[in-house]
C-alpha cells in the first residue's frame, strides 16, 4: 500500500499533531513512513505543510506535484495553495473556517474566502468540506479540528488507514482525559 | 534494538548517545536545536549537557572536554559556525583526544536563516573532515562513524545536516541504552608541547594535517556510505553525482533509468579515487547538490587533474539554480534537461486545473497575539513619532517587528549586530536618534561587547532590551537570564541591570511594556539623554504563561475606527461580521490589554495578563 498525503494549514492549527497520529497509525501496521514538516518561523501565522509518504519505496519524504493521493487542509486558502500537488482523482478534505492573515486585516492584501471555496468545489473532484464551526459547536470544543479532519480523511478512502489504527494512535499519543472528546471528533460528521 | 519514529535531529542525538558521547554543548539555532534538547531528554544519566551562552563558548567547552579524552558534540546552525569558527580553526591545528563532532545544520532556502552558506566548503578552509547525511536513518548510523573517525585521527569532524534531514521523520531501528558504547575519559594529561598553540607547533601540525587528509581521502573512497549505484552504466554514458536530501530526490526521480549514480557522504577530504571510478567511461555528469557546487567543482578539478574529457554540469552550468532550495520539481527539470527528455513527474498525473485561483492569502510570519514585543515596538514608535530615528533590530522573534503595520526594524544583520550598526549610524549622523533592539538571549550571546563598545567609544544610543524570559524563536530554551538550565536545574540569574550598570551606564530602567502609558513616557524621557541608555522591557513570552482573562470588544461602544486593527497588527484582532467593528478571536487572545489601552473610546475590556511563567516540562 502506498499513499502520499499532504497536510496543510496555518502555523498553530495542529497540523504537526495530525501528522504524528497518521505516522503512529502507519507504524502500528508495520508500514514504512517518511515525513517532512515545516517548523520554525512558519509557525507564527505562516503557511505550514507536512508531506507524508506511507509504504515501501519512498527515498524521500517529499511529494512531487500531481502525486498526492490526499490533501488534508486545515484552511481553505492553504488547500488551494497545495492543490497542484493533488493527483487526478485524489481527495481533498478541508475545513471551511478561514484564518485571516494580518496582511489582509490591515488592508494590504485581499483574501476572498468564498472565491477560494468555490475554486475548490470546481477543481477538486473528490472534495469533503468540513464545517469546522458546526463541529466545534456540536463537540463542545474547537481544539480537535485536527481529529475531525482525520475522521473525514479516513472516510474519503484515500488515507489508507482506518479508524482502528488512528484510534490506537490517539490512545497512545493523547492523555486519557481527552480520549472521549477525540474519539467523538474522529467519528463526527455532518449528519 | 527497538523501533522509533524519529525526527532527524532526534536520530542524530540518539546516535551520539549510542557512540558514548560524554558532553554536549551548543546554542539554539534552527534547524539544529532539537539535537541538544533530545540529548537532554534521553540522557542516560552520565552525559553533561548545557545550552552555552553562544556557539564560541560551546565549542570551547566541548574542546576542553575532548582534550581530557571525553567524547563531545557541539551543536549549532550554520551561522552559529561563523561565531564558533575562531576556536574551531585553531582547534584543528591542536587536535583532540576524545572524539569531537561539530554538528552544523545548513538551511537551504533559506527557510529561517540569513544566509545559504554551505558548511561543506568550511571543510576545505579549516581542513576538517566533513560528513553529510542523506536521511534520518543515515544520520543515525553515520554520526557513530563520525565519532570513530574523529578519535582515530585526533581531529574534530564536522557533521553537516540540512533542514530536510534535520526535520524529516522516519521510522527506524535504534540501539537500546544498554547497547550504548561507554566512553571513560582518561583525563587531561599535561603536555604543553601538544595543547599550547604556537607558530612552531602550527607549522608542524599543518604539514601533518595535509598528509593526513590525503590518506583520509583514500580511506573515504572505500567508505561504505560513498556509493556508486549501477557500476556498469549502459549505452547512456551519463551519470549523476549527488548528496544529502538530493540523493533521495534523485533515486525517486530516476527509478530504473540507466544512469550511474554516485552519492558523496564525505565531501571533505573528497574521495578522489572513488570519483575516478565513477567518471570512467562517462561522457557527462549532472551534479545535484545543495548548496554550493562543491561536488561539481571537485569533479571538474579531478577531470582537469587527470585530463578526462567528461563534461561536468550542475549549478555552474545553469542546469540547477544558483540559489534557493532544490525542490523535487527543480531536480526533475534538471534531470529531464540533462537526459533530453520530458519531465518524469508532475506533468503526467497532475490535476488538470482550470482557471487560476483567486489570490492566495499572504502569510508572512508575525508576532503572536499578546506578544510583549508588539507593545515595546509600538510604544517606541509612538514616543518617537515625528523624530529622525533609526531602529536597528536583531535576530529573534522580535525581528518580526519589521512586519506591517509596526515597521519598527530598519536593519538586521546577525546576532548582536544591531548594537554596532546603531553606533556606526550615530557616528555618521549624530542628529539621528539611534535605537538598538536586542532580545534577552541575544544580549547575553553577543550583545554585551557591543554595549561596552558604545560606552567606551562614546556613542549616543538607546539600547532597548526585549526581555521575555526565554530564547523564544527557536522553541523557548533557557539562557543565563532565566535562572534555569537545560537539565532543569535552578540557578542564579545573571542580572542584565547589574551587567549594564557595571559597564558604566547611568540610565538603566526596567519597564513593563504592557503598561503603554508608562512605556511611552519612559522612552520619550530617555531618548533625549546623551550617552548610552538602556530600557529593559520585561514581560514573559505568551507561550510560557496562561492568560488570566481575555479581552472582548463591546460592539455598542466600538465606533469602527479600525485603529486597533490597523496600528497593532495583532492576529487576534479581526473584523466583526459587519466588516467594520472590531472583534477579538478568543482562541488567540492572551489578555495583554494593549488594544484596550489604545482604543480611543474604551470599547475593549476584560483582558488580564498573567506574568507567572508555567513550570517547564
Amino acid at each position: 500500500m502506498n499513499k502520499n498525503v499532504i497536510l496543510c494549514g496555518v502555523g498553530g492549527q495542529g497540523t504537526i499533531l495530525a501528522s504524528r497520529l497518521i505516522a503512529y497509525a502507519a507504524m502500528k501496521k508495520n508500514l514504512p513512513i517518511k515525513t517532512a514538516e515545516t517548523i520554525g518561523m512558519a509557525q507564527r501565522g505562516g503557511s505550514v505543510f507536512s508531506h507524508l509518504r506511507i509504504g515501501e519505496g519512498a527515498n524521500t519524504p517529499l511529494i512531487a506535484k500531481g502525486e498526492a493521493d490526499l490533501i488534508i487542509a486545515f484552511e481553505p486558502g492553504e488547500a488551494v495553495r497545495q492543490l497542484p500537488f493533488l493527483r487526478e482523482g485524489g481527495a481533498v478534505v478541508v475545513s471551511s473556517r478561514p484564518v485571516m492573515p494580518v496582511s489582509a486585516m490591515i488592508g494590504q492584501a485581499s483574501y476572498d474566502v468564498a472565491g477560494m471555496i468555490d475554486y475548490l468545489k470546481q477543481n477538486a473532484s473528490h472534495l469533503t468540506l468540513v464545517d469546522a464551526d458546526r463541529a466545534a459547536r456540536e463537540l463542545g470544543s474547537a481544539k480537535t479540528l485536527n481529529v475531525v479532519l482525520l475522521g473525514a480523511a479516513i472516510r474519503s478512502g484515500e488515507l489508507g488507514l482506518g479508524e482502528e489504527e488512528i484510534t490506537e494512535a490517539i490512545k497512545e499519543r493523547v492523555p486519557e482525559k481527552f480520549w472521549d472528546l477525540n474519539l467523538k471528533s474522529l467519528s463526527w460528521s455532518e449528519k | 534494538m527497538h523501533k522509533e519514529f524519529l525526527m532527524g535531529n532526534e536520530a542524530i542525538a540518539l546516535g551520539a548517545l549510542a557512540a558514548g558521547v560524554n558532553l554536549v554543548a551548543g546554542y539554539p539555532g534552527t534547524p539544529s536545536t532539537e539535537v541538544l534538547e533530545t540529548v537532554a531528554k534521553r540522557n542516560p544519566g552520565n552525559v553533561y549537557v548545557e545550552w552555552s551562552i553562544n556557539e564560541k563558548a560551546g565549542m570551547e567547552v566541548a574542546a576542553g572536554a575532548a582534550y581530557a579524552g571525553a567524547r563531545t558534540m557541539v551543536t549549532m546552525k550554520q551561522v552559529g559556525l561563523n561565531v564558533a569558527s575562531d576556536p574551531l580553526m585553531s582547534l584543528e591545528y591542536i587536535g583532540v583526544k576524545g572524539g569531537m563532532v561539530v554538528l552544523v545544520a545548513d538551511d537551504p532556502g533559506p527557510i529561517s536563516s540569513q544566509t545559504e552558506q554551505d558548511t561543506r566548503t568550511f571543510g576545505a578552509f579549516s581542513k576538517i573532515p566533513v560528513f553529510d547525511p542523506c536521511s534520518v536513518k543515515d544520520a543515525y548510523e553515520m554520526i557513530q562513524d563520525a565519532f570513530e573517525v574523529s578519535e582515530k585521527y585526533g581531529t574534530p569532524v564536522i557533521f553537516r545536516a540540512t533542514t530536510r534531514v534535520d526535520h524529516g521523520y522516519e521510522a527506524l531501528e535504534v540501539k537500546d541504552p544498554a547497547e550504548y558504547r561507554r566512553n571513560q575519559p582518561e583525563g587531561f594529561v599535561k603536555d604543553s608541547s601538544r595543547w599550547v598553540i604556537f607558530p612552531r607547533l602550527s607549522v608542524k601540525n599543518h604539514a601533518l594535517i595535509e598528509k593526513r587528509n590525503v590518506e583520509l581521502a583514500d580511506t573515504f573512497s572505500a567508505y561504505s556510505r560513498n556509493v556508486i549505484h549501477k557500476e556498469k552504466s549502459g549505452a547512456g554514458r551519463k551519470g549523476i553525482a549527488t548528496q544529502g536530501a538530493n540523493y533521495g530526490y534523485v533515486l525517486d526521480l530516476t527509478g530504473d533509468r540507466d544512469l550511474r549514480i554516485m552519492r558523496i557522504a564525505t565531501p571533505f577530504p573528497f574521495p578522489e579515487k572513488l570519483a575516478l571510478k565513477f567518471l570512467k567511461d562517462l561522457d557527462e555528469v549532472l551534479c545535484v547538490e545543495e548548496l554550493d557546487p562543491v561536488i561539481e567543482r571537485a569533479l571538474t578539478y579531478v577531470c582537469g587533474k587527470y585530463g578526462l574529457s567528461v563534461k561536468i554540469r550542475g549549478k555552474l552550468t545553469g542546469d540547477l539554480p544558483a540559489s534557493g532550495e532544490n525542490s523535487l520539481e527543480i531536480v526533475d527539470g534538471a534531470i529531464a534537461g540533462f537526459l533530453g527528455e520530458g519531465k518524469k513527474r508532475g506533468e503526467t498525473g497532475a490535476k488538470e486545473i482550470g482557471a487560476k485561483p483567486p489570490a492566495l492569502p499572504v502569510r508572512p510570519p508575525v508576532l503572536c497575539a499578546g506578544c510583549p514585543h508588539r507593545a515595546s515596538f509600538y510604544a517606541v514608535k509612538m514616543a518617537m513619532k515625528g523624530q529622525k530615528t533609526i531602529y536597528c533590530g536583531d535576530i529573534g522573534c522580535y525581528t518580526l517587528g519589521n512586519a506591517q503595520p509596526l515597521d519598527m526594524c530598519d536593519t538586521c544583520l546577525c546576532m548582536g549586530a544591531g548594537i554596532g550598526i546603531a553606533q556606526g549610524v550615530f557616528h555618521t549622523e549624530p542628529d539621528t536618534k539611534c535605537f538598538a533592539f536586542v532580545g534577552d538571549s541575544t544580549f547575553f550571546a553577543s550583545g554585551i561587547t557591543g554595549v561596552i563598545n558604545a560606552f567606551y567609544n562614546q556613542a549616543d544610543l538607546t539600547l532597548v532590551i526585549l526581555d521575555n524570559s526565554t530564547t523564544a524563536m527557536t522553541g523557548h530554551q533557557p539562557h543565563p537570564g532565566t535562572g534555569r538550565t537545560v537539565m532543569g536545574q535552578v540557578v542564579e540569574k545573571v542580572s542584565m541591570e547589574k551587567v549594564l550598570k557595571a559597564i558604566g551606564l547611568s540610565v538603566v530602567l526596567t519597564v513593563d511594556p504592557l503598561d503603554f502609558k508608562l512605556s511611552v513616557e519612559t522612552v520619550k524621557r530617555v531618548a533625549d539623554m546623551p550617552g548610552v541608555k538602556a530600557i529593559i522591557f520585561r514581560s514573559p513570552c505568551i507561550a510560557l504563561t496562561k492568560p488570566a482573562g481575555r479581552s472582548e470588544v463591546d460592539t455598542g461602544k466600538c465606533i469602527g475606527c479600525g485603529k486597533c486593527i490597523r496600528e497593532l497588527g495583532c492576529p487576534a484582532l479581526i473584523l466583526g461580521e459587519d466588516g467594520k467593528k472590531a472583534k477579538i478571536d478568543v482562541s488567540l487572545c492572551t489578555g495583554c490589554t494593549l488594544c484596550e489601552q489604545i482604543c480611543p473610546v474604551g470599547a475593549i475590556s476584560g483582558g488580564k495578563k498573567n506574568d507567572t511563567v508555567k513550570e517547564e516540562n
